[in-house]
């Protein structure tokens, strides 16, 4: 989770940035999924046989958030691409310089 | 007739999204217009209703969805606060439309004017959703819904810093929503429920034996919320953001976007962990009165000296939003409907301020403050309604942002800190240098030969701008709408469990 952030803030490029993005969010799912496994549990399909279920909510909650994810990652990489065609580069640094010269 | 007044909650949200989808059918720019323009003429009826409703019963309205029952099924709550939102919102949606169309048809390509108004949609029923919902999860979701449409809708315009910004804004605004959610699971896995009404509840058994994951997810969701309603020092995507985004676009997020998500604070705050979390006993409010003090003085500062108009303004906002959460922080009464009356008229004033600036451009492609020289004499009556709407950011008697600083002045001497309200007095003193330096500008200086062939924007740009600068002066004198109800508001969530 901290890894993904620090690419975030750390890194220059921004296809980079994006990956740790996608890092920081994913780590966020796993918080989510964890919790909600229980030792021995089965699917929660009520059968006589087994009395003890996992928690299915959390994986419908993070099957949402993964398509938010997706969305997120796809409007940034498009975001990215015209900053490309723009400014002939995806590093920040050197686009904040190109700015600065107008 | 019954029948539909039961489903009102879900219409809310529903006529923007299927508006949303008519317009990404369309070709043409002006019937996706139309369409909008059916969609946003609708939604402030039905607020109106909720909020009528709501005063009248004095229960709050809930909906469940699918009929699923409420811990479960998402639950659409509305209550006396998120009625007032949901208006300020759909309002403001209301009245930036008939200005839309002139002002996209000027500044976004004709294939693109469909999609811009596909995302304006998504993002208003975004906006509305997040107000709307009473489950944290849900309210994750339009808070994405409406980011991703807004990112889209600064990045279209004409300035490739626009994508740069919208690039910016995407990155931090991701982190601020993912911190949420962090918040939201921690929540989720200490007391296994989503529910607003639920989680209150629930934490006060949770709170005596896990009341350390319980702190890190008020945490998590204070810095998240923080970033999105752009609370100072997390504001640095905004100025670029607002700056160059579209004239509309900026108008219409300046007014509502940052709304929804201080709403989410407020409802977080007033109606979960106030519940259970002894505030008094951690910093919480001590820490947002001083962030928000140094939102209203650094912001303000930064924007006297800035060149570019659309920025200062944006500053301006920054330091306006410090006025909100400072009310809200106080949390007595006056200060919270303080903070709720600001969040109205700094809605209206600041929707019209960024008018007149999106009318100025229209005529003259021109946002340099000192390019702007002796468009007063020009353009007298868009200048006019600058003046006025900025004379109410400013806070003169008579307009409406007297009425929102009076209540939060009273509400910083209730709370004992009289000191505050010279603080108050001497931040709206600095909007009165930037306010003041535009207004030297547009009327005192010699017009510069670029603006020679300026004359007033279309009616259709004119009159939103005219009625938003009315109504700056209407609210300054009749309080019932805003003061009234901002009062009702805060006995409501000051009185405990919502």
């Amino acid at each position: 989770m901290v890894s993904g952030l620090y690419i975030v803030i750390a890194r220059g490029n921004m296809i980079k940035k994006l990956i740790g993005l996608g890092l920081f969010q994913t780590s966020v799912y796993l918080l989510y999924l964890a919790p909600g496994k229980i030792i021995g549990g089965t699917a929660p399909i009520y059968d006589k046989a087994y009395q003890v279920y996992s928690n299915p909510l959390p994986h419908v909650l993070i099957l949402t958030a993964i398509v938010v994810g997706v969305a997120t990652l796809a409007v940034g990489l498009a975001l990215v691409v015209r900053i490309s065609e723009e400014y002939g580069s995806i590093d920040e640094d050197e686009i904040f310089e190109q700015d600065e010269d107008q | 007739m019954s029948g539909l007044q039961e489903h009102l909650p879900i219409l809310q949200i529903l006529v923007p999204l299927f508006g949303a989808i008519l317009t990404a059918f369309t070709r043409r720019g002006i019937t996706a217009w139309a369409i909008a323009a059916i969609a946003s003429g609708i939604a402030p009826f039905i607020s109106a209703g909720l909020l009528i409703r709501v005063l009248e019963t004095g229960q709050p309205i809930s909906y469940v969805m699918g009929s699923w029952a409420a811990p479960w099924g998402i639950e659409y709550r509305v209550d006396v606060l998120n009625a007032y939102v949901l208006l300020i919102i759909s309002l403001i949606g209301l009245i930036s439309i008939p200005y839309a169309r002139k002002s996209v048809a000027t500044e976004i390509d004709s294939h693109k004017q469909p999609w811009f108004y596909t995302m304006y949609l998504l993002c208003l029923a975004g906006l509305l959703g997040i107000v709307i919902t009473g489950d944290a999860f849900n309210a994750f979701v339009f808070l994405e819904i409406s980011s991703l449409a807004t990112y889209t809708l600064i990045a279209l315009g004409r300035n490739r810093r626009a994508l740069l910004s919208a690039y910016q804004y995407l990155i931090m605004g991701t982190i601020g929503a993912t911190f949420y959610i962090i918040g939201v699971g921690l929540l989720y896995v200490v007391t296994g429920t989503l529910n607003f009404a639920d989680l209150a509840t629930k934490l006060g058994p949770a709170m005596a034996t896990h009341n350390k994951p319980i702190l890190a997810a008020m945490a998590f969701m204070t810095v998240g919320i923080s970033l999105k309603l752009a609370l100072f020092p997390l504001h640095v995507w905004l100025p670029n953001a607002y700056a160059y985004a579209p004239s509309f676009a900026t108008a219409f997020l300046a007014g509502t976007a940052t709304k929804a998500a201080i709403y989410l604070l407020a409802r977080i705050y007033f109606s979960v962990f106030a519940v259970v979390v002894p505030l008094k006993e951690l910093p919480v409010s001590e820490v947002i009165i001083a962030l928000s003090l140094a939102a209203m003085f650094l912001a303000s500062i930064t924007a006297i000296f800035e060149q570019n108009a659309k920025r200062m303004l944006a500053y301006s906002s920054v330091a306006q939003i410090g006025y909100i959460t400072l009310g809200l922080a106080l949390a007595n009464k006056m200060g919270v409907a303080g903070g709720l009356v600001h969040m109205f008229n700094h809605a209206i004033m600041k929707t019209a301020l960024f008018f007149a600036l999106g009318a100025m451009a229209y005529r003259t492609g021109l946002g340099q403050m000192s390019s702007l020289a002796g468009i007063g004499r020009k353009m007298p009556i868009t200048t006019a309604a600058f003046v006025v709407a900025g004379l109410g950011l400013i806070g003169v008697p008579g307009t409406a942002g007297f009425i929102s600083k009076w209540y939060l002045a009273i509400g910083a001497i209730n709370h004992g800190w009289t000191w505050l309200v010279f603080m108050i007095v001497l931040s709206s003193l600095l909007a009165v240098i930037y306010i003041g330096r535009f207004v030297e500008i547009a009327y005192f200086r010699e017009p510069a030969p670029e603006i020679a062939n300026a004359h007033e924007p279309p009616a259709s740009m004119l009159a939103p701008l005219v009625i938003l600068a009315a109504a700056t002066i209407y609210l300054g004198f009749d309080t019932r709408l805003t003061g009234g109800t901002a009062q009702s508001i805060a006995n409501y969530l000051l009185g405990g469990a919502p």
